[in-house]
């Protein structure tokens, strides 16, 4: 017993990411917030509007971030509930003349249906086929949104048109800053709200199925529940970001939300740090300006061009901007002593 | 003494493939009991049936109560703790975060953190390594911190599956060390499925052999020990 201990003590001991870890700590938090509070007021309209879908591309990256990062659980059809979310908005509004606010929480609360019922086939699949069987999803969606049965709704392959919302109470600020700073409060919310989760028992719950599922099962964990609750959840996050999405760009059409969404979605995921709810805005931000980037660098070579710079950050930071935060974290912390 | 859990008939199946071909036998309550056999014989199947990870049928009862039908979780509900073959680490969480998740079923938070404490007490590099990624221990912590999760439950059964292997001699010795102590002062019954045959038997007080998916012998752990059969094929002298 003794010996043992000996050989024991003397290993070095390695600390493992501690659970703040995944969230930024609270000094780094403020400033990231000021920012995002403070920026919009400096710029154009037109910037106002790529914060706005900055934000919005990072609350769908958040929900696949709690699928894959939370419980293990990949999806290349994240673009299917973001574009059942910007339908159920844009219907709402524009049929009904439900008021924009309200519709979000409908089509979070339809989409985490939907997700839970996915959900359920789901169960029996993992890892690459999981990736193939939501695949498929998304390729069927722009279809179904075409059917003719729906096209009184959906309005086809035209889409629908929808009203950008004014600013409240006479407040005087344009349009785009308005959405801006509504998206801002609605993203703070379900950030917390997730970070909250993912702490929680049922977080819990998820990492234990994401590690290890017979040892989470001989846990007493409930797969079956904890695994679909995942795909709800999720699904539910990407569905209010596609509302947002619909709101802020005005415009649904089946074409908006194809495959390339939910790779671009994965994408950022993967950029940002699996696992690291707030690498979700930077794997957003890497998915809105790198095209944008690349596009300047060479026109006709633009996807080549994105394909290098994508290659380089899967190269040189594998983990993502996890990576790069926690180096930096340990620089600071060298230059502090 | 009562029979704890009572197992009759036992077939399990691995899609076409028979795994099982009609296991019987009971567990005393406080009992430690161990379950030996070569690789192959359905020493894993056995326990995985009795926690309804595979498709079995006949007839298993846990202090009175059938099992069949019952879905995994609410086996582990009715007190029966699995270590997994392989020890079954959530390598990403710490060494504590293992431990609180072996008790993700209660609800007692105060309990939660006394009984944390306690197997800190059983297991002291654990204590030492708490805030340790998990994957990060060697061998032989893990399987001490896959027996201290299960113990979390406050199981009144543990089932065990080959926590020796991989591990060197002198931790195996320190690990059946405490599970005989778990056993005797926890009042906890454990079933342990082994290839360290010797070892085993030392620590058990009943034992069956099984072979290709039937029992083939069975008896306290000290006949079987002297069992001429048993010291060729699984001691080897």
């Amino acid at each position: 017993m003794s010996a043992v201990e000996e050989v024991t003590s003397e290993a070095p001991a390695v600390e493992a990411v501690p659970k703040r870890a995944m969230t930024l700590g609270y000094g780094t938090s403020l400033v990231v917030l000021g920012l995002l509070i403070i920026a919009p007021m400096f710029l154009k309209n037109f910037f106002v509007f790529q914060m706005t879908m900055l934000l919005i591309y990072a609350l769908a990256v958040l929900a696949l971030n709690i699928l894959t990062g939370g419980s293990g659980q990949f999806s290349l059809g994240q673009s299917a509930f973001y574009a059942v979310g910007a339908y159920t908005s844009a219907i709402l509004m524009e049929h009904m003349g439900v008021n924009y606010a309200l519709t979000l929480p409908i089509a979070g609360i339809i989409c985490f249906g939907f997700g839970f019922l996915f959900g359920q086939p789901a169960l029996r699949l993992s890892g690459i086929y999981l990736a193939l069987a939501t695949f498929a999803l998304a390729v069927a969606m722009p279809q179904l949104l075409k059917l003719g049965f729906f096209e009184h709704w959906t309005g086809g392959v035209q889409g629908l048109v929808v009203t950008k919302p004014d600013a409240p109470f006479g407040l005087p600020i344009s349009q785009d800053r308005w959405l801006y700073y509504f998206t801002l409060v609605i993203a703070i919310g379900i950030y917390i709200a997730s970070v909250n989760l993912l702490r929680s028992r049922s977080g819990r719950a998820f990492m234990a199925i994401r590690d290890n599922e017979i040892a989470a099962s001989a846990m007493g964990v409930d797969v079956a529940l904890y695994k679909t609750l995942a795909f709800g959840v999720s699904a539910g996050i990407t569905g209010v970001a596609g509302g947002l999405g619909a709101i802020a760009v005005q415009f649904v059409a089946p074409d908006g939300y194809t495959i390339t969404l939910a790779i671009s979605l994965f994408l950022g995921m993967v950029v940002g740090g699996v696992g690291w709810l707030p690498g979700s805005i930077v794997g957003s931000a890497f998915i809105i300006f790198v095209p944008n980037i690349a596009e300047h660098i060479s026109k006709g070579l633009s996807g080549a061009v994105f394909g290098v710079l994508l290659f380089l950050v899967i190269f040189l930071v594998p983990h993502g901007a996890r990576q790069v935060a926690i180096v930096a974290q340990q620089l600071i912390g060298k230059l502090k002593k | 003494m009562t029979a704890m859990l009572n197992v009759k008939d036992l077939r399990a199946y691995y899609g076409q493939v028979q795994a099982l071909h009609g296991l019987s036998f009971s567990l005393n309550e406080g009992s430690l009991t161990t379950l030996l056999g070569a690789n192959g014989a359905g020493k894993t199947t056995t326990l995985r049936a009795i926690c309804n990870m595979v498709r079995s049928t006949g007839a298993i009862e846990f202090e009175g109560k059938p099992l069949s039908g019952q879905s995994t979780e609410n086996v582990v509900r009715l007190g029966i703790a699995h270590v997994p073959q392989g020890r079954g680490t959530f390598t990403t969480m710490t060494v504590e975060e293992n431990l609180q998740l072996g008790a993700i079923t209660r609800n007692d938070k105060k309990g939660v953190v006394a009984d944390i404490e306690r197997m800190y007490e059983h297991f002291p590099v654990l204590k030492e390594r708490h805030t340790q990624q998990a994957g990060t221990l060697s061998g032989g912590e893990q399987q001490m911190l896959a027996v201290a999760r299960a113990l979390m439950l406050r199981p009144r059964l543990m089932l065990l599956d080959e926590p020796s292997f991989g591990l060197a001699p002198l931790i195996v010795r320190e690990l059946f060390n405490i599970l005989g102590k778990i056993n005797r002062e926890d009042k906890v019954t454990i079933l342990v499925v082994e290839q360290n045959a010797q070892l085993a038997l030392e620590l058990a007080d009943k034992a069956y052999v099984i072979e290709t998916g039937r029992i083939v012998m069975s008896g306290s752990a000290a006949e079987i020990a002297n069992n001429e059969d048993v010291r060729k094929s699984y001691l080897g002298y």
